[in-house]
Parts: C-alpha cells; sequence; structure tokens
C-alpha cells in the first residue's frame, strides 16, 4: 500500500490538482457542464494520443521530436483517402494509416538504432521529411471523414438505466481515448515488453547485462509512438473532419504534458496515466484562462510558470521523501 | 583428473585496435569446482569476463561447454548456456522494483526468495525500487538472482568488494556449497584470504595470456605473485633512483596531511603525509579506493569522515574550486575529464588561472598570452595543431593539462595515472618533469598502475587495499615484488600463508 502510494503519489496530486481547477472553473463560469466538458475531452483527444506517442518513447530513454509531424501526415493522408468514398472504405482506411503510423515509428528507431546518431537529431530530420510529405499529399487543408468516424467521438454514451444528467457527462472521445490507450498500454505494462522499455530507459547497461534486446526495444518504442501519433492524426481528422498538413503545437505540448505527468526526460520512470492527466490540467488551465479573459500572450507565460512551479515542487517532494540511507 | 571440463576455453585473443588486451588466454573449469581467476591490472581478466558472458565478442579461440561449441553473441545467449555472471557494479534497473527486475530476465521468485534469506536477509521487500536498496544488499540479490536459475557455471566478479563482513561470509558459505552441489565457480577477486578459503585451483593471467594454472594450497601466495609479475621479477632495479633528498623530506613541513579519511564502503581510514617538494606514488590495484582518495583531495566529493589538513591548517573541499583555491590541482589519467577538446591550446591553459587573475571584467590577454607561451614552451607542447586540443595526440593532451596549472602555480598536483594510454617518450619527459617540479618544491601525489614508474618517479609510495594504507615504502624499497604483494595485502616478508590467514582472520572476526 505504502508502494502504491508511492509510486502513484504524482498521479494522485495531478488528478486532486485536476479536480481543484474544475472547481475554480466552476466558480469562474457558474454555467460550465456537461457541454463544456464534452467539448474539452474533444479538443483533448488529439494532445493526449500525442503526449502518449511522446510518453512510451521518453520512458525508454529517448525523445521524438516527429510527433506533431506524424500527426499531420496521417491526417491528411486519412482525409485525402476518405475524399469521396464511400462510408465503408473508412473500415479499412483506419487500419492502413495505424499501421503507416507504425511503420514510420519504426523507421524512427531502426535509424536511431543502426546509424548511431542522437535519437534528437534523427527526429528532428524525420520531422522535416514527414512535415514535407504531409504537404505533398494535401497542400492545403482538405479531403473529407466518414461520417461514423466523426460520429465517433460527438455526443455522449449512452448507457441504458443511467440517468441523463449523468450520462451528459460521458463524452464519446473521452471513452475513445480510454480504450485505445487501454488496448495498448494496459497488455504492454504487463509483458516483457514492457519492463524492457522501463529497463533500457532507465539503465541501458543494467538491460543489456539483464539480457534485453536493447535495439529491438527501442525500435519497437518508437513503432509504438508512431502507432499513437497515428491515432492522433485519426483523432485530428475525426474532429475536424479534414486533414491539415501544417503540424499544430502539439509537438511541445506533449513534452510539456510528458514532464508535467511525472515522467523523467532522463527515462525509466512514470506511467501513461500521469501525462494524460497532465494534458487535462494544461488544456483546462488555457479554458480558464480564457474564461478570465486574459491577454493570450500572457496566458502562455502563466502555462510555462505553472509547469516550472509544479516540476520544482515535485523534485523538492522527492528530495525530502528520499529514504534515508539511499543514494543517487 | 579424469572428468571433463563444464567450461573450457582456449586461444582466445581480443583486439582492439592495435591494441591486444587478450593474446592468448585459456580457462579451464571442472563440475563442481570453485575456481579462481587472477592476474594483475590490465592482464586482461575483465576482457575474459565480457567475452565469456557475451558482453563483447572474441576475435579469435573457442569456447566449450561441456564439450559443445559455443557461441555467445549476447549475454541473454550466456544465459541460456547456463553461464550466469554477477557483475561487480550491481546490474538490477535502478527504476524496477525487485519483482519486476526478476521477470525481465524470467527468474522465479521462490527460490529467489529463499536465496535471499540464505544469504542473510531475511526481511526483503520484494516490492521495493532498486534504486531505494543500499548497494551491499544490490549485490547480494544480484548473486541471488543468479543463483536461482540453478547455472551450470556462476562467474563472480569481486563478489565480496562492497560487502559487509557479516555479509561476506554468508557469501562466501553459499559459494562454497555451490561447489559441493556439482556446480562450478569462476571467482575473481584481489583477496587472497578469500581465494585459499574458497577456491580449488586458480588460472593466472598475465599481459593477455594464461601463464599457468595451480592448485590452491597453503603457500601458493608467493607463487601466484611471481606469475602474475613474470620476468618482471628477475629484472634488477633499473633506475631506482635513490632518494636523496627524501632525508631532508621529513624535516619538512607537511604541504598535506591526510588522518582517518572515510569514505561510504570504499575508503576507511586512509592517513598520510605529503611534504613540499615530495612525490607520493599511490599503488593500487583497480578499485581499491584510490579513485575516492583522489576525488575526495580535488573536491569533487565529500568525505564521510577524517580531515584534511593544508600547511598545518584544517581545510574542507565542498567544491573543486575550494581545492583549487587551496593549490591543489586534479590531472586525471582520462584526458577528457579535463580539456575542452574543441578549444584551442591556449584557451585550455589558461582556463584555471585567467580566472584568478581577474575576477571580474575582461580577462588581460597580454598577461594571459605570456604565461601560456611559457608554459607552451616549458612542455615543449607540440603546437602545429593548436586550433583544437582533440587533434592532439594523447601525449601531447596529457601535457597540457599538466602545463595550466604549472601556468596557474598550483602547489601540488594530484596526478592520477596521467600516463595512461600516451608514448614512452612523452612519458619520460612527464616523469622528468614531475621531479623538476618536486625540485622547486611543488609537491605532487602520484597515482600510477604501472609500477616502474614508481620507482622513477617517487620519493615514497603509499599502497592501498580495500580502502586503507596498507604499507608505505620509501623508493629504494618498492621494488615490484614488494608492491605487488603489498597491494595485494600481503604482510611485508611474510612467506607462510597460515600466518596471514590467522592475522587475518582475526581482523575480521574483530571488526564485526
Amino acid at each position: 500500500m505504502s508502494h502504491l502510494l508511492r509510486n502513484q503519489g504524482w498521479v494522485a496530486g495531478l488528478f486532486a490538482l485536476l479536480i481543484v481547477l474544475f472547481i475554480v472553473t466552476k466558480l469562474i463560469q457558474p454555467g460550465y457542464g456537461s457541454s463544456d466538458f464534452g467539448s474539452l475531452a474533444r479538443a483533448v483527444l488529439p494532445y493526449a494520443f500525442a503526449v502518449a506517442a511522446q510518453t512510451v518513447v521518453v520512458i525508454a530513454g529517448g525523445i521524438d521530436l516527429s510527433v506533431a509531424a506524424m500527426m499531420a501526415l496521417t491526417s491528411v493522408t486519412a482525409a485525402s483517402m476518405m475524399n469521396g468514398a464511400s462510408e465503408e472504405y473508412a473500415l479499412f482506411v483506419v487500419p492502413f494509416v495505424l499501421a503507416m503510423g507504425f511503420v514510420l515509428g519504426a523507421v524512427n528507431g531502426l535509424l536511431i538504432v543502426v546509424t548511431r546518431v542522437p535519437d534528437i537529431v534523427v527526429t528532428l530530420a524525420t520531422l522535416f521529411v514527414l512535415q514535407g510529405a504531409a504537404l505533398l499529399v494535401l497542400d492545403a487543408p482538405g479531403g473529407a471523414a466518414a461520417e461514423w468516424l466523426k460520429a465517433m467521438i460527438s455526443g455522449t454514451v449512452p448507457i441504458p438505466g443511467l440517468p441523463d444528467n449523468i450520462d451528459a457527462w460521458l463524452p464519446k472521445a473521452l471513452l475513445v481515448l480510454v480504450v485505445c490507450l487501454c488496448i495498448i498500454w494496459i497488455p504492454l505494462r504487463r509483458s516483457r515488453l514492457g519492463l524492457s522499455i522501463y529497463a533500457i530507459g532507465s539503465s541501458e547497461l543494467a538491460a543489456y547485462r539483464s539480457g534485453v534486446p536493447v535495439a529491438r526495444t527501442r525500435v519497437i518504442a518508437y513503432a509504438l509512438s508512431g502507432l499513437f501519433a497515428a491515432m492522433g492524426g485519426l483523432a485530428l481528422t475525426m474532429s475536424t473532419g479534414i486533414g491539415a498538413p501544417i503540424p499544430g503545437p502539439y509537438l511541445l505540448a506533449s513534452v510539456a504534458a510528458v514532464v508535467l505527468g511525472g515522467v523523467a526526460l532522463g527515462g525509466g520512470k512514470g506511467g501513461l496515466l500521469g501525462p494524460i492527466i497532465a494534458v487535462f490540467v494544461l488544456r483546462l488551465v488555457r479554458t480558464d484562462l480564457t474564461l478570465l479573459a486574459i491577454d493570450p500572450n500572457v496566458t502562455a507565460i502563466i502555462e510555462g510558470l505553472i509547469m516550472v512551479v509544479v516540476v520544482m515542487f515535485g523534485a523538492f517532494i522527492t528530495i525530502r521523501g528520499r529514504p534515508v540511507g539511499a543514494t543517487s | 583428473m579424469t572428468t571433463n571440463p563444464l567450461l573450457d576455453a582456449t586461444g582466445v585473443a581480443k583486439n582492439y585496435g592495435a591494441v591486444a588486451a587478450l593474446r592468448n588466454a585459456s580457462l579451464s573449469v571442472l563440475p563442481g569446482e570453485v575456481h579462481a581467476l587472477m592476474g594483475a591490472n590490465g592482464a586482461g581478466k575483465s576482457t575474459l569476463v565480457k567475452i565469456l558472458t557475451g558482453a563483447i565478442r572474441a576475435d579469435a579461440g573457442r569456447i566449450l561447454i561441456r564439450g559443445k561449441q559455443l557461441d555467445v553473441r549476447s549475454p541473454a545467449a550466456a544465459r541460456r548456456a547456463g553461464l550466469v555472471p554477477v557483475y561487480q557494479e550491481p546490474s538490477l534497473i535502478p527504476d524496477l522494483d525487485v519483482l519486476s527486475n526478476l521477470r525481465l530476465t524470467g527468474t522465479p521468485v521462490e527460490p529467489f526468495r529463499a536465496w535471499v534469506r540464505e544469504l542473510g536477509i531475511p526481511d526483503l521487500d520484494i516490492r521495493e525500487t532498486a534504486r531505494n536498496i543500499p548497494l551491499a544488499i544490490l549485490r547480494v540479490l544480484d548473486l541471488a538472482r543468479a543463483l536461482a536459475v540453478e547455472p551450470d557455471v556462476l562467474l563472480l566478479d569481486e563478489m565480496t568488494a562492497a560487502l559487509p563482513a557479516n555479509l561476506a561470509e554468508k557469501v562466501l558459505g553459499v559459494v562454497r556449497r555451490q561447489g559441493d552441489a556439482g556446480r562450478s565457480v569462476i571467482f575473481i577477486s584481489h583477496r587472497f584470504v578469500e581465494i585459499s578459503a574458497l577456491c580449488d585451483r586458480a588460472t593466472v593471467l598475465r599481459d593477455g595470456a594464461t601463464v599457468g594454472v595451480v592448485d590452491i594450497e597453503p603457500g601458493i601466495e608467493e607463487k601466484i605473485v611471481e606469475m602474475m609479475l613474470g620476468a618482471r621479477i628477475e629484472k634488477t632495479r633499473v633506475a631506482a633512483r635513490m632518494a636523496a633528498e627524501t632525508a631532508t623530506a621529513k624535516d619538512r613541513r607537511p604541504r598535506l596531511s591526510v588522518r582517518n579519511l572515510q569514505l561510504g564502503a570504499k575508503l576507511n581510514d586512509v592517513s598520510f603525509d605529503l611534504a613540499d617538494g615530495e612525490v607520493v606514488g599511490v599503488f593500487a590495484l583497480e578499485g581499491q579506493g584510490q579513485d575516492e582518495l583522489f576525488a575526495a583531495l580535488a573536491g569533487s566529493i565529500r568525505p564521510a569522515a577524517g580531515t584534511i589538513a593544508v600547511d598545518g591548517a584544517p581545510a574542507k573541499f565542498s567544491h573543486p574550486s575550494d581545492a583549487i583555491q587551496a593549490g591543489f590541482a586534479y590531472v586525471p589519467g582520462d584526458r577528457t575529464e579535463a580539456l575542452a577538446m574543441q578549444r584551442s591550446v591556449r584557451e585550455n591553459i589558461a582556463l584555471p588561472f585567467s580566472a584568478t587573475l581577474r575576477k571580474w571584467g575582461p580577462i588581460r590577454m597580454r598577461r594571459e598570452q605570456v604565461v601560456v607561451s611559457s608554459a607552451i614552451a616549458r612542455l615543449q607542447i607540440d603546437t602545429r595543431a593548436q586550433g583544437e586540443v582533440q587533434r592532439l595526440s594523447g601525449g601531447n593532451q596529457q601535457k597540457v593539462t599538466i602545463a595550466r596549472w604549472i601556468a596557474a602555480n598550483a602547489k601540488t598536483l594530484l596526478c592520477f595515472d596521467p600516463t595512461r594510454g600516451i608514448d614512452v617518450g612523452t612519458k619520460q619527459e612527464i616523469y622528468k618533469l614531475l621531479r623538476e617540479l618536486a625540485g622547486q618544491g611543488k609537491s605532487v601525489l602520484f597515482y600510477t598502475s604501472e609500477m616502474e614508474e614508481v620507482q622513477r618517479v617517487c620519493d615514497r609510495v603509499i599502497v592501498i587495499f580495500g580502502g586503507r594504507v596498507v604499507d608505505t615504502f620509501p623508493v629504494e624499497e618498492a621494488d615490484e615484488p614488494a608492491l605487488m604483494r603489498a597491494a595485494y595485502g600481503l604482510p611485508r616478508g611474510a612467506k607462510a600463508d597460515i600466518g596471514i590467514l590467522a592475522d587475518v582472520r582475526a581482523d575480521t572476526e574483530a571488526a564485526s
């Protein structure tokens, strides 16, 4: 139990922060209700996938700068393929785009492992490549999305027997997010592969000596990152109904949420839940600041300050709470 | 012996570029045997271990396990073949808990728990994150994890190095019983006490080749030391300088006095003096605490206990800049630790002293120029490639690291293996330079892994073993056999091992 508290303390703290923010929101805007929560969930969706993509790689001790570009490319690919095509064709498009993300991610990983060029350089290069490729697919925002895909993230989940006013707080977008992340993350956490990802991020030498295939694990981590980014790209197309070739602000947002979510940038520490809650926190802060009619430029400054303060506070707690006699 | 060896490695060789780390090593381990692998620093022990455990690949040679040819490409493959190592540094993943670490290597949990209890840790919390577990316990957990898979051959590299006496005793007992149970253990240790208590046979390496396999029996220590030294033991003391100055050294006030210095498990109770105009050598096998000693004197780690006095006044170094202020300059063996590789020779030399020249405002270029030029001239640094230090040869780079402290007028140099990996000619120049500096009244503390350097450079030499100063020699007495014996913790002049064993046993009992 004490371990659970120690390991999940950060996530619990973030969750408390999120609740506080909801209360603050309600105070600022007494009319804040279920529909606003629904639109928050829809807005968070692409960010959350970008964060998941970044989290996997950071836990493995790397960084992926191509997340946002990957999302843009997968988004325009999906949108242009579905443009004018039948509703059923989208059933093929979705797995195709996901596979594309997975493969491109694996290419990132292979380049890093084979060439031994630092990850930050390789993924910066792929950022430009993918950005260019996205513009080749669609040179301006356009394309279309199947109706059933768009319907998947709008509205709420009708659960029979549940009163409507509670039902209204369960947006479909949130469900899609939870299901997509859980399908991949939970089996991963429980597999040896998941352990290996943590192991190479924590100590590459120790992992190697424990018999972990370091190179293969790294490639798979990047492939999973690509897969999550492709989900993010699809989420963009689903929510806007089109594809936009210029990457959104997802890269820096993903790094910010990873840090805020308690994942060590050095690798090996943290989980997926923390960064996902962190994304909600960051979006909600932005919503609140908008509701308060604060200058958007000041908003950015405040967001940055919050990050620094929270992370510093976390580091302080960690140092204070370290067991006596433990080293490093 | 008629039994077939469990592990049989022959003709193993490994080259790193032009350097031969292993030339012709062989190792044959019988079933149920505890086999010691011995050799001085750089003899190739660690390279052989890395090859056997699949961390690196041999260039030549044949490794048989149970008579079958084995091609170990990775640690995982070695594990599957039944060869499980326990390395000197703990190999649990720091951010995972113990249980996850077991799952990672597919180690069964119950046998692991049983071994942990057997090894003297009754109350291990298996959910604890490895990072929060003290080093000594981690080493034991590593061993328990290896034992739990019941390996054919267990490879222990300096297993007892970081262990307190009570745990070490348990560990040795368990290792001994492994042999009795028909499994083999390869045991690497610098401690003769352990080896004579534990091992059946020993393989001795020298200069990358196996020079002999001996049965462990009373009195074998001397023979092993001889084998490790090889022909060198016959060699007359080439240039044993008579330390004429040393006679007067006693009258001089000590520049540095270290008393009862203690640092974690690595250094306990180190005391010595260093006088002005003196070069004191530090000789030790790898990992006996010399790294920590130099780091403490250079101000990069703080000792847990003990005092350091400079010119008679107590000093506390909490940052390298404190040590530099007190005139202590650290010259590491690894030049990349000390130099800004992409910058020029001049900038590198000027780096430490331009800070003392002026604390604020622009650096006085003219004065810097003069000092730097004189230092370059004095050390005869080859300045053809002075634009970037990384383009200089290793020897010239090392000269730059020394030159900067001459330019900064440091009173004491802490040289940690300064001639590592540089050519003979430059080595001679560095020896000469250190002597010259001593002649000018500066003091030098000189750690070296090459015994002949002791005689060339030092006035006195202290020998460190297991974090203690075990002996101090004037240079005339510091011949290679004497140093080697001291470095392995054998008392001076002793010939029979019974005395040694009784002695050390009494020590450990008193300690525990």
